[in-house]
Order: structure tokens, then sequence, then C-alpha cells
């Protein structure tokens, strides 16, 4: 393994490019956590966050519509639209001060790989 | 004229703002000594530092600010002596400056009540950017904690605390309620719970005798010698005004504290003012911005030679305390001998509302709203403009019960041109009307930047808004109703241009006709408006991701994120076989089942996962999608009719059933419902609905645009004594006219509220073809309805679409975990959220 990235950081295989819809998203199983995974054809960008919407605690941040504000990317929970940045995982709704993890996203081939930081050698797929 | 200022606090900060803005700058210089590192920040919003805003989001303004304004400003540094006889100060760092005038903007400190112990290690107060860095390092150790204080600063302090992850909090409040000085304690009964329910417990009426440990705190010990454990306390019991330098120097002071001013804010040395927290006036302490910023406004003035005096301020106050949304204005206290009281009190809701009003039944003299405050600005106007109330003062206050709503722009046109609408910045009615008349602004950014309305606390800006709106329509300026930033039109010219353009996707739509990645506010219409064009299957040519979680799963999403199933059932009739297949379907599922407004059943509580199995059980017992789902056609209620009710006058449940699969499946900007009745005794309710259809004599009666819904409006007749022919001709014309003209998420009974000439005018163009469409918007229809297809059955037959159904993208055949349920009257509910 080759360990040329200054923080140490987790890659977990999250799926195939073509199993994340267009413009949308899915949720990906992590261990004991889920992870939204979120592709943004038009500027070719992978994000992902918690699957969790802090607002009423729901797993569902994943099956909502993404979008921008300002050229922020971002996406609206189902339930009832409050809208998180995919950047910095801010909610964006005046007045509400809850917030989103976000995590790394890398793409090599066809394989879409998800970010975690702090060194976890038990998972499948290492990469550094 | 030179003029020093001692404190670079919010009121300090806006004194200079102020008097750059109102006095020629070359007259002045301006010389301030801060005693913090920071430049002056933002200390009601110091609890969004715990959400990630740094020092330099909060500050009002950034360092170059004052050096590009001539402004000197020596940060670090607090004045140690003031020579009133030289007019000269000394500063800690050594620095000496004379003056001409002098302000004291020295602001307060947290009042530490003399506890035994409260100098132990892990006890903070809670006031500056330094006291929230200590604390943050401090929490990572801590488990449980508390805070003495149970006013406005306490429970910010104790939202800090849930914000650094401890949760396991008391508050502990001397006096018998929560919030005392705004606040009843019926109010504070129901904060409390509110609170509690957040995991916090409060201690009211609790006296705190020691702070236990050896070096660093361990516990806390009560007068009623009962004690808890604690490893991290912040006191945040109230404040101290700051005034030891005025005090040093011979200033009269308050015996509690204070540097007493008169109405110019002149201490007893004319030379020199103080404004802010530190100041004491008529023996009050104002320890809230929007009256600091007042009493900065008041020596502005006097140092340019306007007379303005301070007579005292309003206290009224909105804020959200941990998300409980708590006001208070006026006299909230006011006995029942100066007054009337109404009250109004939602325990399971968590709702408190209390108005005082005077003994004639005219004025309203304060209240308390707890946990539901959207019409505190409507009521702080009636409040302070002295406003007559309506004829039941308590439609103030119930008015809008449960749905939140703020006056509308209507009552904005109500209050008198003087009206205070931004007590912080003070900003009338008229000044924000002029800025939207002559100074051209059209956003509510705009008007912040022109006035400065809105830039305190916020709490206005949704009445700013409403004002706006309101002056641009007096004005005869065109609101127009775009999508949002993506798309500069409005659903009408977007449905017209995707037409001409004929595009098929939600994609080739943005491309086309807008900007950016689109977002959750166009997307759902531009796919509703695709599919009331072309009727092609919604989760094709990637709309699917473009619309609502409802459609995009063809189910209705609930709590907890499992889905209900609801097939059609037209008229609401339905063969003793199928029942018998739901029932079956339900039961393998473990479904909820509920009998729908609309005549059919709902099953709730279905996994993602499950919903194509389901959908193929229920498709090969030969139903259809119901569309429940959808801004589309829900269902056309009926009632048994002539087959068999000895009144009936038709058969209205072959009329429901043919009008139900006619439209099934249409896609529109809203839901629509109809309903068939087969006499005058209207048991089908069908005047309720988007469209009614009575049995005459003679034939049908139809009525359209009626709604029930949280505002009820009967459907208005658009035809009588037509034939069934006739009746279908009419609503193809009239439902496509709809559809093509109404905004998103627009009822039919809204729009034709909103349309110029109301049912007249519909009627000219359904039945009377006056704008010459009727055959195209027939022919339209025709092309929607030959182009049906039940969507589920498309996805049932489907594998590539069958694929997106799971919950997990790398473990399709695992269920989401957290969804629970719990049991109900022998069936199951779904967990309730929090």
């Amino acid at each position: 393994m080759n360990c040329n990235i200054t923080e140490s950081i987790t890659w977990f295989h999250a799926c195939k490019i073509n199993d994340v819809p267009e413009n949308g998203g899915v949720c990906v199983k992590y261990k004991e956590s889920q992870i939204a995974l979120f592709y943004f054809k038009r500027r070719d960008e992978w994000f992902a966050t918690q699957n969790l919407c802090p607002h009423r605690r729901q797993m569902a941040l994943s099956r909502g519509m993404i979008g921008s504000l300002n050229g922020e990317p971002k996406v609206a929970c189902p339930f009832h639209k409050k809208t998180f940045s995919l950047v910095d995982g801010r909610c964006m709704n005046e007045e509400d001060d809850c917030s989103i993890k976000t995590y790394l996203v890398k793409v090599e081939n066809d394989d879409v790989y998800i970010g975690f930081a702090g060194a976890d050698n038990d998972e499948e797929e290492i990469f550094a | 004229m030179k003029i020093v200022i001692i404190g670079n606090g919010m009121v300090g900060y806006k004194f200079c703002e102020k008097l750059l803005t109102k006095a020629d700058q070359n007259e002045f210089e301006i010389i301030i000594f801060g005693e913090e590192i920071h430049p002056a920040y933002d200390r009601i919003h110091l609890s969004e530092f715990f959400s990630g805003k740094t020092a330099e989001d909060l500050s009002m303004a950034p360092k170059d600010w004052y050096q590009s304004n001539g402004i000197t400003l020596h940060l670090g540094d607090p004045v140690s002596n003031i020579d009133r006889e030289k007019k000269i100060v000394y500063s800690y760092k050594g620095i000496t400056e004379t003056y001409d005038y002098l302000i004291l903007a020295t602001g307060s400190s947290a009042f530490v009540p003399p506890i035994p112990g409260s100098d132990k290690k892990g006890v903070f107060i809670y006031r500056t950017i330094e006291d929230l860095e200590m604390m943050t390092s401090f929490a990572k150790n801590a488990k449980k904690g508390a805070i003495i204080g149970g006013g406005l600063l306490g429970l910010e302090a104790a939202k800090a605390m849930i914000d650094l992850g401890i949760t396991d909090t008391h508050v502990i409040e001397f006096s018998p309620r929560l919030m005392p000085r705004q606040i009843d304690s019926a109010g504070s009964e129901i904060l409390k719970s509110k609170l509690e329910t957040l995991g916090l417990k409060i201690l009211t009426n609790t006296n705190t005798s020691a702070i236990l440990g050896n070096n660093a705190i361990t516990g806390m010990l009560f007068a009623d010698n009962s004690s808890i454990e604690v490893d991290m306390l912040v006191i945040s019991a109230g404040i101290k005004p700051r005034d030891e330098i005025a005090k040093k120097s011979g200033l009269e002071v308050g015996p509690r504290g204070g540097i007493v001013v008169n109405d110019y804010m002149q201490t007893t040395d004319p030379n020199i003012f103080a404004i802010g927290e530190c100041a004491l006036h008529k023996g009050m302490i104002y320890g809230l911005v929007a009256p600091g910023y007042e009493m900065a406004d008041v020596v502005v003035n006097v140092l340019i030679a306007n007379d303005k005096t301070f007579s005292g301020y309003d206290m009224s106050t909105k804020l959200k305390l941990i998300g409980v949304d708590v006001a208070s204005f006026g006299d909230p206290f006011a006995s029942n001998s100066d007054c009337h009281t109404i009250v109004f009190e939602d325990k399971s809701k968590g709702i408190y509302k209390r108005i005082n009003v005077s003994k004639d039944g005219k004025h309203l003299l304060g209240g308390v709203l707890v946990g539901e405050a959207a019409s505190y600005n409507m009521l702080l106007q009636t409040c302070k403009n002295k406003m007559v109330l309506p004829p039941n003062p308590e439609d103030i206050i119930l008015g809008s019960r449960g749905d939140g709503k703020q006056g509308s722009a209507d009552s904005v046109s109500a209050l008198p041109d003087d009206a205070v609408i931004c007590s912080c910045e003070s900003v009338t009615k008229s000044q924000i009307c002029n800025a939207v008349s002559e100074g051209g602004c059209e956003s509510v950014n705009a008007i912040k930047k022109w006035t400065k309305a809105g830039t305190g606390c916020g709490g206005c800006i949704p009445m700013v808004k409403d004002l706006m709106l309101h002056t641009m329509k007096t004005n005869g300026k065109y609101v127009k109703n775009v999508l949002c930033e993506h798309f500069n039109y409005s659903r009408q010219e977007l449905y017209d241009l995707i037409k001409l353009k004929s595009l098929k996707s939600y994609d080739e739509v943005l491309d086309a006709l807008g900007e950016g990645d689109g977002c959750e506010l166009c997307k759902p219409p531009i796919v509703s408006i695709l599919a009331s064009l072309w009727n092609e299957m919604i989760l094709t040519k990637g709309n699917d991701t473009a619309q609502d979680s409802n459609d995009r799963y063809l189910a209705n999403i609930q709590k907890g994120g499992t889905y209900s199933v609801v097939p059609r059932i037209p008229g609401g009739e339905i063969t003793p076989e199928k029942l018998i297949v739901i029932g079956q379907v339900a039961q393998k599922y473990n479904l909820y089942t509920k009998i729908t407004g609309g005549q059919r059943i709902d099953m709730f509580g279905a996994h993602v996962s499950d919903l194509p199995e389901i959908w193929k059980e229920l498709i090969d017992a030969g139903f259809e999608s119901g569309h429940a789902y959808g801004k589309s056609l829900r269902t056309v209620k009926s009632c048994v009719g002539s087959t068999w009710c000895r009144f009936g006058l038709h058969d209205s449940v072959s009329f429901a059933i043919r009008i139900e699969e006619r439209y099934k499946g249409l896609r529109s900007p809203h839901k629509l419902k109809g309903g068939v009745s087969g006499c005058i005794r209207e048991c089908a309710e069908a005047k309720s609905k988007d469209f009614g259809i009575i049995a005459t004599e003679k034939g049908w009666n139809l009525f359209i645009c009626g709604n029930g819904g949280s505002k009820p409006q009967h459907a208005l007749l658009l035809a009588s004594d037509i034939d069934s022919e006739t009746c279908i001709k009419y609503l193809d014309r009239y439902l496509m006219f709809y559809i093509k003209t109404a905004d998103p998420l627009t009822r039919t009974a809204t729009w034709l509220n909103k349309m110029d000439g109301g049912i007249d005018y519909v009627r000219n163009v359904v039945v009377n073809d006056s704008l010459g469409i009727a055959h195209e918007l027939e022919s339209e229809m025709q092309l929607l309805i030959d182009n049906y297809k039940c969507e589920w059955k498309e996805v049932v037959d489907s594998p590539d679409l069958r694929k997106r159904f799971s919950h997990f993208v790398n473990a399709p055949e695992e269920k989401d975990p957290t969804i629970r349920f719990e049991p109900l009257r022998d069936q199951k509910k779904a967990t309730e959220w929090k």
C-alpha cells in the first residue's frame, strides 16, 4: 500500500458508477451506518453525506432531490424539504442550525469509493 | 471633534456606524479601545460558534472596515484611567488619548452569584468567544452538565451544552419559572415540557448552596440538601454592568451597578456618555441589543445637535430557544384588574398563547407566545401602534389555529406608516416601502442593504417580505412568479415553451431554458409539466430523480421511511375477490390498512424493496396504480346512486367509474379530486371537490373548483342539466385549461380565486369557447388519455426500473434496519419521530 496522503483515509468501495442514478442519490451501507451518495452528472461531481436527516432523524437523504443554491450543491430531504449543503453539510434553511456529516468520494474506473478519515484496516478495500 | 469610545461590542460598533452615516466624516476623529482581542462581534448569535461559525463569521465588520473609515481601533487594550479634568484617557498598554467626548460602551459581564466553590475547575461563564473556546476544550471530557440560570442567557447556554454533546444537562433556576422576565408560569410550564423532551432536566425554585469537588467540580448542593453530579457547570444567571471605570472616575453609578445617565445618555459629566448594557436609565438596565442601538442613535443625534432623547424602550422579544419559539411583547404580565386575559393552551402540541386586552376590548396591551410565535410581528405591531382589535380579540391568536401562518400582506397594509417594523434598527414601515418604491429594492436582501431592516435579530424578515410584495403590487409592478433561481419563467410560460420546443426530459428543459443544477423547487413542477404534456412513463429519461420521493418510488413516504400503497378503486366500487386480495397482500407484507377519505384502501408500512412485489400481486389481481403519490387525479367519489338508492335519479357509480377511468394518471399542477352524486342530497360531497357532478331530473349539474382541506370552499356551478357527453366535454376543457395555466401546487379553488373574472370567465372559455381553444383543449386531453399506462405495471415488468427499489445500493436484499413499528389496535404504526 502506498501511503502518500497526509491524513490517513480509509476508502470504502461503495458501488459501480452505473448503480447510481444520474443527478440522484443512493444509500450505501457502511458497517452499521448509512451513507447517502450523490452524483451530479451535469458537473460530473460526486458527494457523500450521512443518510440521516437530523431534523426528524429519518434515514432519507439519499432519496432526496439534489440541486444547487447559488451554485452550491445541496440535497433536500424528502420529508420536510430541509436542504443541506453537500460541501460543508450545513442546513441551508434560515433559522435552522442542524448540520450533516460529509465524506470524501473518489472514482476509479467504474468504481465509486467513499473516504472515511482515520485508519481503519478491517475494511474490504483500502487504497491510499 | 475627537470622540473616544471605550468598548467595542455590538453597541459600540453600532454607534460608529450610525455616526458615520449621519454626520460629516471629516468633522470627527474616532478612537476605540476594546478589551477583547476580536473586533465587535454578534453576541446574540454566539451559540452558532458551536455549529461551526468562526469569530470572523460573527463579526459585525472586519478590521479593515474601521481603517477604511478612519477609525483607530485598539484591541486587547482596556482603558485603565480617565482624567476628566484634562479630558484624557490612559490605556492599560500605555496609550494616552485626549477627547472632546467620551462614550462608555463597556457592556456587561456575567453576574456570578456568591456561591462557594464557583472558582473550581469546570465552572464557566457564557459571555465571550474566549469563554466558548474554553468550554469547547473542556467539554470533550465532560458528561454531566448543568446551567445556573433559566433565563434567556441560561437557555442559550443550555443549547451550547447540547451542541457540545453534553445532552445530560440540568438547568437550575432560582425563581419558580423559566424566563421569569419574559413569560408567565403557564408559558413556562409549556416551555419546560418542550425542553424536557429534548433531554434537558429543568429544576425551578432551586437555590444552589455550594459547588462540590476538590479541585474540579464534581457536583452541586442545593438549599434543600439535595444534590446532583456535575462535571461541567455554566453560570448564566444574569448580567452585571461594567461600571468599574466610571466608578473610578467619580461618575455616579447605581446602588446595584450601572452608570447613571439622563435622557440624552449623558453621565454626570456632560462630556461623557454611556450606552448599552452599562448604562442605567431611570433605574433600568437594558440587556437587549435593540435598546442599546437606540441609545447609540440618541448620542449620535445629540452630538450632531439634533434633539433626540431616550425615553425607555419596549422590551418585546422573540427568539428561538433550542428550537422552541418564545416571544413576549408589551406588558406580558398585566393583571386581571387592568385587562381581560385570553389564553390558548395546547399541551399536546406544546403551544401556549396569552394576550392581555384592555378592559374596553379595543387594544392589545401585551402577551406571551410559547411554541408557536409566527403571529408575533403582527401582534407586536397591533400592541405598539394601539391598533383597534377585531370584535372577537381571540381571533388574533386563534385565527391561525395550528397552521402557523403569518398575517397576510393585507394585514401589513393596515399598519400605520410610522409603525416600527425592525426594532433592532428602528426601521419604520414607510422606510421599507420607500426602499421598494424609490430605492428600487425588489428582494429582501436589497431591502436589508438599503434600510438595515432585518440585519439584527432577523425576526422581522417575514413582515419585511410581506411589505415588499404589498408595495410592489400597489405600485402596479408585475410580481413575476418565477419557479426558482434556475428558471426565469413562470409555470405557464414554461408549459408553453416546453411544448413549443418539444422537450421531453428535465435535463433537456434545464439545458434549453434554465441554468445551474436545478433544485427541489423547479424539478417537480417541470416533470409535472412534462407529464401533463406527453404523459410518458415518469421514471424514464432521467426524470425519476427530478421527482419528489413519492413520485420517484410511486408510493407515499411515511414516518420512519416506509411507504404506503393505494391501488385504484374507481368510484369506490370493488368486488369481494379484489377485497380479499388486498387483505391477503396486506397480511403477507404486514401492512397497516385503513379506508381513505376517497373511498379506497391504503396499506401502510411497506419497505421500499417490497413495493415491486406488492404491486406485482395487486396487478395480477387486476388492480392499477391509484396515483395517491402524484399531483394527479386521485379519486372520483360516488354515492350508490339509482341502482340501489330509492332517491337516486341517475347511476352515479357508473358515471364516477367512467370519469375516473378517463382521467386516471392525469398529471396536474396539484392533486385533483372529483365526486358524483345521484341526487340533490349530495351524499358524495361532490361540491367539496375539484369537480363535482350532481344528478338532476334532466341530466347533470357540473360544479368546479371546490376544495376541502385547510380552506374549504364549495364548488361553483359551471353548467346545469347537461347530458353525460357534454359533461365530459366540459370536464376535458376545464381540466386542460387548469393544467395549462395554474401555478405549481395551486389547487383549482385557488386558481379560480386568483383568476380575473372568476367563474364567469372560466365558463366563457369552457362553455362558450370565448378564446377559441376548446377544440385544442379537447384534443390535448385526448392525447393524454390515449397515452395512459399503469406506471406500476411498467415497473413490475422492467428489471431496470425494479432495481431502483432497494434501500442499500450495495446490499439490495437488506431492508433499512432503523425502521421501527409499534403495535396499535391489532395492527401497527410507525414509531413516533423526534
